[in-house]
Formats: C-alpha cells, sequence, structure tokens
C-alpha cells in the first residue's frame, strides 16, 4: 500500500470517529422489549405462496399479447472475425415468419453502458448488439427469426446460412495469464492491498503454505430461462422481464434506444431464480428492436441452450495463496493474488481477494487482483461473486496450515481473530464469527473429528469432517425510494420498484413495514417489480432488505410528521412532535403516555382524506464506509468418499452464520439452505465447460450442466446468533449469498479428512480421488 | 378425438410439432406448468397424464389425443389447495416458485408409484410386498425435478408429511411384472 493511501485510511479511521453516528432503528430495541415484539422475527409465510403452488404467478415468457410473434435466434459459431456471407431467404420464406432481423436490417442502436460504469447502468457487457458484420464471441446473435408460433420462428432459424471469416482468438486461459493486468478497480476497491513485505515475512517464516487453486466457470442455470414480452404502444415501449436490474435496465435501454426514460415501462413481478444472472442482456435489446421492425409484440424466451451462448456466468479463477505462520500459529505473511478471465467489454473481476481483506490478522498483507481478457461471453456477477471462490482457496490452505502446525482447524481461527479490520483500520460494526464456530462445533459433533487423515471408515466409505469460514460483505444500495400509501381503512400499501426472486422481499418487507407503522401485517401490502414505482436499486449485493427498509424509514418519517400536522388541534396528539411518538396499534401515540393516542383512521377522517401518500429517498448508505460491516459463519460438513468408487456424498451439514437480526426464520433457513446448496454444486459437479480452441461451451444444456438434485442434498442444519448490528436498518444484514461461501472448503477439507487426499481444483469430481 | 386437459375438452392442434407443453401454455394459457429446459432435464414441466407423471416438453401434444391430462392448475377440483399445495406452503418448499408445479405434479405422480409398489434404483427388497416412503426413496425419485433455489429440504418436508401415512400396499409379483 502506498504511503498516500495509509493516509488516506488513517485520516477515515478519523473521520469515522468524529462523524455523528446514526442512532440505531429503533426497531431493533422494540423486537427486544417484552410486548411490543412485532411481526418481525416471526415466519409468517411466503405472501406469494398460494399462487407459486398454483401454478398462478406469472412469468416474463407467460404475459399474452395480441397478434404475438416469438422469437428464435442463430448464434455465431466461431469465437472472433466477421460474418462473410448471410443468407436469410430461406427462413424469410419459410411459413409463418413475420421478420428476420441481421446486422443488416436492425434499427441503428447506441452500445449499453457496462453495468457498474454508471450507478443507473445494467449492460452485461458494453459492445454494440448487431450492429455490425463482426463477431466477439463463439454464441454471439447474428440473426432473430420473428414468427407466428414458436415452432416456425425454431424451424426458420434452422435455415439462415452464415459462413465467417475467422480471426486469431484468445481462447487458452493458461497462456493469457502472462498477458493479465490489474483492473482499473474491483467494485469501487483498489485491485492491490499491500502492507508491509509479505514476500520476505513468508519466506521468513518458519512454518508455511504457498498453494495455487483453481475454479472453473459457473452457470447460475437458474430454472426459469431469461425472457422478455416486449411491445410499442406508439413510441411507449412495455417490457415484461425477468430482471433483477428494473431501473438500471430501463436507463441503459433509454439510452440504447434514444428514447427517454418515461417512456419505457418494465414490469418483473416474478424472477424465477436470478443469483446474479437476471441482467441486461443481448436478448431484451434484439426483442425490442425485433418489435420495433416487425411492429408487433415479440416473446423471446430463450432455449436452454440460449441461456448457456448469451447470458454470462462466473469467470474461472487461478488463485494463489500463500500463508507464513509463527510457531504460535498467528501470521507473518497473507498473500493471496490470482487472474481471472474478463473480456474489455465487461467489468466483473470476481472479487476472490476481499474475504482475506477483513477475516484475518497478520503481520504484512499482500491482496491482488488481475484479469485478463479473452474472446468470449461476458462473465457476471454470480451468488458470492469473489467471495464464493475465493473462501475455498483461502479456507483450503487455512485448513492446511492448521495441519502443519497441529492445531485445530477452528483454534487456528481463534488465534487469528483481529480486533479492528485487518486492512481498512476500521472497527467492526457486529463481529460473533467465533461464537459461528464454537455454536456450530458444539451442535455438529466437531469434538469427533480425528485429525488423522482416513482414520474413519464404514466399510467402502471413508468419512471426513471439514469446517471452513463463511463471510460476506454488508451493502446497502444508494439511490432508492419508498412511498407509502395510507388508507383510511387503516391499511398501507408500500412501493418501491425491488424485486422478488424468491428471497421473500414481499414478505419480508410487509412484516418490516408492519412493525413501522404499527400495523398488523395483514393490513400490509408491498408492491415491487415495476419501474412505475418508485425508484428500486439493484437486486445484487444480498442488499435489498436493508436498501428497501432504509428508503420505508424514510418514508415513514415523512408519513408521519405529515399525520401530526394533519391531526390539528383536537387530536389527543396535538402540539406533539414526531421524535415524541411512536407508530403502534393502528396509530400514532406518545412514546412514554399511552392514553396520548389517535389512530390512523380517526386522523385521515377527521382530515377528511381517504388516503396519506408519503414518498422519499433514503439516506445515502454511509454506515459501511464508517465501521466494517460483514457478515460471517462456520459451515461444516461430513462427507463419506468411496474408496473404491472415488464417490463424494456430503451426509451432513450445518452452517452457523451471524448476519445480524434474522427477520424471518422460515424464509432464512431457506436462503441460507440455497446458497450452501448452491455451494456443494461448487464443490463437487458444476463447470461450464469452454472449448479452448472454439471458444464455445460445450454443456450448454441442464442434463450436461450438473446441479445438485434431491439425491445429492442431505437436510441441512442451519444455526444463527440473531444478534442486531446496531448501524444496519432493522439491524439486519443480507443473507441471500453468505450460504454458499466457505461450502467448497468445507466439504474439500471434510473430502481432505476423509482420504488424505487434497483436490486444490474444483469441482470435486471421482477422477480426483482415484 | 379431442385431449381432456383438467376436465375440459381440447382440440389437438394443426401443428404436430406442438409439443404438450407449449399447448399448454402458449394455445391455452395454462402457464402454471413451466418450461425450464425444453430437453427433458429439468422437471419444470412435469404434469399427469392419466394419472403418470410425464415431461410434457417431450410429449408431442397429438400423442395424447383420447387421453387425460392434469397440470397443476386441474390438480384439485374447487380451486381449493391440495393438501401437497398447502404442505409446500408450511414447509417452504420453493423460493422463487418456477420449479414449483412441476415438483408438485411429479410429487402426486410419485406417490401413486409408490403405491402400485414401483420400485426405484435405491429399494433395497425388490421382493418386498410394500415400499416405505423414507427419505432416500423420495429423494431418489424426486432427482428428475430440479431446484435452483435449493429449496430440496422444504419440498422434501412438505411430501413427506403429505404422504407420511401412504406406503405401498402391496406390490405386484415379479411374474406380473415380467408380463
Amino acid at each position: 500500500m502506498s504511503i498516500l493511501d495509509t493516509a488516506k485510511q488513517a485520516a477515515a479511521g478519523v473521520l469515522s470517529k468524529l462523524r455523528p453516528e446514526t442512532p440505531p432503528d429503533p426497531l431493533i430495541a422494540r423486537q427486544a422489549t417484552p410486548g411490543k415484539h412485532g411481526s418481525l422475527g416471526t415466519s409468517v409465510p411466503r405472501i406469494d405462496g398460494p399462487r407459486k403452488v398454483r401454478g398462478k404467478a406469472r412469468f416474463a415468457a407467460e404475459v399474452p399479447a395480441e397478434h404475438l410473434t416469438y422469437g428464435a435466434l442463430v448464434f455465431s459459431s466461431i469465437p472472433r472475425g466477421r460474418i462473410a456471407s448471410l443468407d436469410t431467404a430461406a427462413a424469410e420464406a419459410a411459413p409463418g415468419v413475420v421478420l428476420v432481423m441481421t446486422h443488416r436490417n436492425a434499427p441503428r442502436m447506441k452500445p449499453p453502458a457496462g453495468f457498474m460504469s454508471d450507478p443507473r447502468a445494467a449492460g452485461s457487457s458494453t459492445l454494440p448488439v448487431m450492429q455490425d458484420a463482426s463477431i466477439h464471441w463463439n454464441g454471439e446473435p447474428v440473426a432473430i427469426v420473428l414468427a407466428d408460433s414458436q415452432e416456425q420462428a425454431d424451424h426458420a432459424a434452422t435455415l439462415v446460412a452464415v459462413t465467417y471469416e475467422a480471426a486469431p482468438a484468445r481462447l487458452n486461459f493458461a497462456q493469457q495469464i502472462s498477458q493479465s493486468h490489474q483492473p482499473e478497480s474491483v467494485l469501487g476497491e483498489p485491485p492491490m492491498i499491500e502492507t508491509g513485505d509479505a514476500e520476505a515475512a513468508l519466506a521468513g517464516a518458519p512454518i508455511k503454505v504457498d498453494i495455487t487453486y483453481e475454479t472453473p466457470r459457473h452457470s447460475h442455470a437458474a430454472i426459469e430461462p431469461h425472457a422478455a414480452t416486449v411491445w410499442w404502444d406508439g413510441e411507449d415501449l412495455v417490457i415484461h422481464d425477468t430482471t433483477q436490474m428494473l431501473h438500471q435496465t430501463r436507463w441503459t435501454l433509454a439510452g440504447v434506444f434514444g428514447i427517454p426514460e418515461n417512456r419505457i415501462r418494465i414490469l418483473s413481478p416474478f424472477v424465477g431464480g436470478g443469483f446474479g444472472g437476471k441482467g441486461l442482456w443481448n436478448h431484451q435489446i434484439l426483442a425490442v428492436a425485433a418489435a420495433k421492425l416487425a411492429g408487433r409484440p415479440v416473446r423471446l424466451a430463450l432455449s436452454r441452450e440460449a441461456v448457456f451462448r448469451i447470458a454470462g456466468g462466473r469467470t474461472l479463477t487461478r488463485q494463489r495463496v500463500a500463508l507464513g505462520a509463527k510457531a504460535d500459529g498467528t501470521l507473518a505473511a497473507l498473500i493471496h493474488t490470482g487472474t481471472v478471465a474478463m473480456t474489455e467489454h465487461n467489468n466483473c473481476p470476481e472479487q476472490f481477494t476481499f474475504p482475506a481483506r477483513h477475516l484475518y490478522s497478520a503481520e504484512t498483507f499482500l491482496l491482488e487482483q488481475r484479469v485478463t481478457d479473452m474472446d468470449m461471453l461476458a462473465n457476471t456477477f454470480m451468488r458470492a461473486p469473489g467471495e464464493s471462490v475465493g473462501t475455498f482457496a483461502l479456507e483450503t490452505a487455512m485448513d492446511e496450515l492448521a495441519e502443519r502446525l497441529a492445531v485445530d482447524p477452528i483454534e487456528l481461527r481463534r488465534r487469528l481473530e483481529p480486533q479492528q479490520d485487518p486492512t481498512s483500520g476500521l472497527a467492526f460494526s457486529s463481529r460473533h464469527m467465533l461464537k459461528t464456530f464454537t455454536d456450530g462445533a458444539a451442535r455438529f459433533g466437531w469434538d469427533r473429528r480425528n485429525p488423522v487423515p482416513g482414520s474413519r471408515r464404514e466399510g467402502e466409505w471413508l468419512i471426513g469432517l471439514g469446517v471452513a469460514t463463511a463471510t460476506y460483505p454488508y451493502y446497502r444500495m444508494p439511490g432508492g425510494a419508498a412511498r407509502i400509501t395510507l388508507t383510511r381503512d387503516g391499511e398501507a400499501r408500500v412501493a418501491m420498484a425491488s424485486h422478488e426472486m424468491g428471497m421473500g422481499t414481499a414478505t419480508v418487507q410487509a412484516q418490516a413495514s408492519a412493525d413501522r407503522l404499527g400495523l398488523p401485517v395483514e393490513r400490509v401490502t408491498f408492491e415491487y417489480g415495476d419501474t412505475a414505482l418508485p425508484h428500486g436499486t439493484v437486486a445484487g449485493g444480498s442488499s435489498q432488505t436493508a436498501t428497501i427498509a432504509a428508503a420505508v424509514t424514510a418514508a415513514s418519517g415523512k408519513l408521519i410528521a405529515d399525520l401530526l400536522q394533519r391531526a390539528g388541534n383536537d387530536s389527543p396528539l396535538a402540539g406533539l412532535s414526531a421524535a415524541e411518538v411512536e407508530a403502534r396499534d393502528g396509530g400514532l401515540g406518545h412514546r412514554e403516555k399511552p392514553e396520548l393516542f389517535e389512530s390512523y383512521a380517526s386522523i385521515l377522517s377527521r382530515a377528511g382524506l381517504e388516503e396519506l401518500v408519503a414518498e422519499a429517498d433514503a439516506p445515502p448508505p454511509g454506515e459501511a464506509k464508517q465501521f466494517s460491516m460483514h457478515s460471517y459463519g462456520a459451515q461444516f460438513c461430513e462427507v463419506r468418499v468411496n474408496a473404491v468408487t472415488g464417490e463424494t456424498r456430503v451426509s451432513r451439514f450445518l452452517g452457523s452464520f451471524d448476519c445480524g437480526r434474522i427477520l424471518n426464520p422460515r424464509m432464512a433457513t431457506s436462503q441460507f439452505r440455497g446458497g450452501i446448496i448452491m455451494g456443494l454444486g461448487l464443490a463437487l459437479m458444476e463447470e461450464t465447460q469452454f472449448d479452448e480452441r472454439s471458444g464455445r461451451v460445450m454443456n450448454p444444456s441442464l442434463a450436461e450442466y450438473h446441479v445438485p438434485v434431491h439425491a445429492d442434498v442431505p437436510e441441512i442444519d442451519v444455526i444463527w446468533t440473531d444478534i442486531a448490528d446496531p448501524r444496519a436498518p432493522l439491524g439486519a444484514h443480507g443473507i441471500g449469498e453468505i450460504g454458499i461461501t466457505g461450502v467448497g472448503a468445507a466439504v474439500a477439507n471434510a473430502v481432505y479428512n476423509a482420504t488424505g487426499k487434497r483436490v486444490r481444483s474444483l469441482p470435486i469430481t471421482l477422477d480426483k480421488l482415484l | 378425438m379431442p385431449i381432456t386437459i383438467n376436465g375440459q375438452s381440447v382440440a389437438v392442434p394443426t401443428d404436430p410439432r406442438v409439443s404438450l407443453l407449449d399447448l399448454l401454455r402458449e394455445h391455452l394459457h395454462l402457464s402454471g406448468t413451466k418450461k425450464g429446459c425444453n430437453q427433458g432435464a429439468c422437471g419444470a414441466c412435469t404434469v399427469l397424464a392419466d394419472g403418470e407423471r410425464i415431461l410434457s416438453c417431450l410429449a408431442l401434444a397429438v400423442q395424447f389425443e383420447g387421453r387425460s391430462v392434469l397440470s397443476i392448475e386441474g390438480i384439485t377440483d374447487d380451486g381449493a389447495l391440495h393438501p401437497l399445495q398447502q404442505a409446500f406452503i408450511e414447509h417452504d418448499g420453493y423460493q422463487c416458485g418456477y420449479c414449483t408445479p412441476g415438483q408438485i405434479c411429479s410429487a402426486i405422480g410419485m406417490a401413486s408409484e409408490i403405491e402400485r409398489g414401483v420400485p426405484s434404483a435405491v429399494t433395497a427388497d425388490l421382493a418386498s410386498d410394500s415400499i416405505d416412503l423414507t427419505h432416500e426413496e423420495l429423494r431418489e425419485r424426486m432427482s428428475g425435478n430440479l431446484c435452483r433455489c435449493g429449496a430440496h429440504n422444504g419440498i422434501v418436508d412438505a411430501i413427506s408429511e403429505t404422504y407420511a401415512s401412504r406406503t405401498g400396499a402391496s406390490r405386484p409379483a415379479v411374474a406380473e411384472i415380467a408380463e
């Protein structure tokens, strides 16, 4: 780290001490007060459950439209070069075909603004879409066919004849590593952090590990394929999309098509799994352009193959972790460096060094992220980008070091527990990581683990236990706004253009808003999934719970102030300030004098109002700049490895988490389990196979891209500390991503304990154990 | 001859390429049956044809002339929730909800396979009179229905609770199966 950076950090530390701290969310204290416990913390069933089990939740590809056309795509079969010839005559003459669009007749469109280039941008890539003959990846769309039925469109797409002039392409990751470079930033953070001379400290350390780990490409593989149903109504554009970035998609499309944002409405009430993959890809742009040319609505529902060809996944990584330990197990050096594949057209450097920036104390650090540009489909964010694969490397290395030191892996983490954030120097807002290990170890029976590998065998099966740290940052996104509509009937509608992909957003925000307004949860609805609503933020970084809660808090403050003003002199609330009252029992009351109370219905009636509306922006998320705010956990795994076949079965799993206050235990359990199960896939089976000769994805199907099935998933135990973070709205951290972190290492460490074999390259398939 | 879908008579499509899945979703707007892969790998399109679970994406609609198909919209007569649907809600056997109709239809078909004594790859005793719906049996038999959100535990609990009392009654003798 440069002197300048050190000075900046020191200054930030001083500033954080000087800056007045926002008081904790009052709902945290209220939650803990007997008799005032509201809906939060209870397992309210999912509000949309009955619709989902009946098949009545309507997804983007299911919206009906008059005179609908169906789209099918034609993909390039080379990774780089130009289209040499393009013959669409046969396709155009095929029955039912309405339009064949290629770069020759596509409307002129600006390139999409890239995600992270602007807070309003959503483009997964900044490449122009179907604007010329150039080819940038194997699978790039070269034509879209519209027809009266899907069958007709699919058939006609096979009749488009394309030839190519191939150009040399960068396809071999191992070769390209020599061409790697640091990205400008890694999600706004520096690509490199260096404290002291870590290499020298490593060289001088008495006990060390210095190991390379590899992780492959992954696919989100949401069961709902990407899809859009779109139409133009004069100058107005309507898009039924499956997206986790509504307003960002709208702003970006407005730029692509050169139209005002307010002429575009995007609706996305249900998303059939996102995990980071449901952003703005080529298909929405192509569907909108084709709908314009054809003058008819378009449904472009991607085939499963198309999802693999045009919607990117997690990139591959090669990582080095070197740990130099002193005899007491403390670290003289922590080095975590490596390279991932990316393109020049996107900015997703897979932040695998982030865990090492915040987890453990060490005297010196060298943490560096590099990227190398390849000719491939743009990679993107996938559940815990960076942390998922970064913890595989770091936490496997920790296990390797613990063995060298002959200390228990949990004891090693106790010796490395920092007093403050080890690289930023900030104070921790809420960190109970060691408690997750202690609680998890007791429940899992960690004391029964024999540290000698291969020492437990039942018949053909070798049994082993492994543990690893889970971690994920706390994020709250800037730029959100919420609107509350309070009716004379004492009901509230809370609205924000947020996203429900199965996390339980609508349910938990109804709970939070109910407690905030002192209403029963049945009287509150949360409206989301529509750009006509107040501005939502990206469903990413496990940020929605805190982000929405902060906006609703701001709106409720405004609402309460307005209610007090309108209550008038005849109200029991007359003369009270907002600071003196609280929302309770369907109205407002003095915090200490129960007799000073008036219901919302009464206030609104007297004021002659049917309803009262308040809308406000959330305050900027300063809390994570003042404090080191992260979630933590301990992942415990038991595997059985077949000594004859090398088959690994996960027989027991426990996730123990510290994520602030848990708002809905039933849904939280599902979120944690979901992350863990995707982590089992990462550990044991998932790999998007990329042919380094052709640049083509070779397993673009759910038959060949393996995800965990019922038979792979044991009963997964989940526990949590439930300790509120006083700096977070509701005291809660997001929980959508931490579940996947640490799982790869927990499984790999258990496999080592079972077999004595260290697998340092994911996935842990049978061949690596034989 | 028409197809009976959820008790209603439906004409077979004129285009023989139309799958049963697309007939449901695009022609009849019964979009509760989901398309996840359109190639028989994910199970999201599972429906019941004459009581047997099938993948509607791999079935041409014209094959079902004269037969009776139940989709998620038709598994109860009166619009009330099926006990299994209720159990999915109670056990949070879903997150995004996209694989859910397929999981439910598949589980209904599976339960009747258990009742009929149809063995699976993990059935230890093929000569036994009945099959217990253990978690191992259930997981094996439901493995054709993918869930990416990771709701597997809730799904298993929901199915297990709903069909706990049901185990295979008398199973056909080996000779009968051979016939």
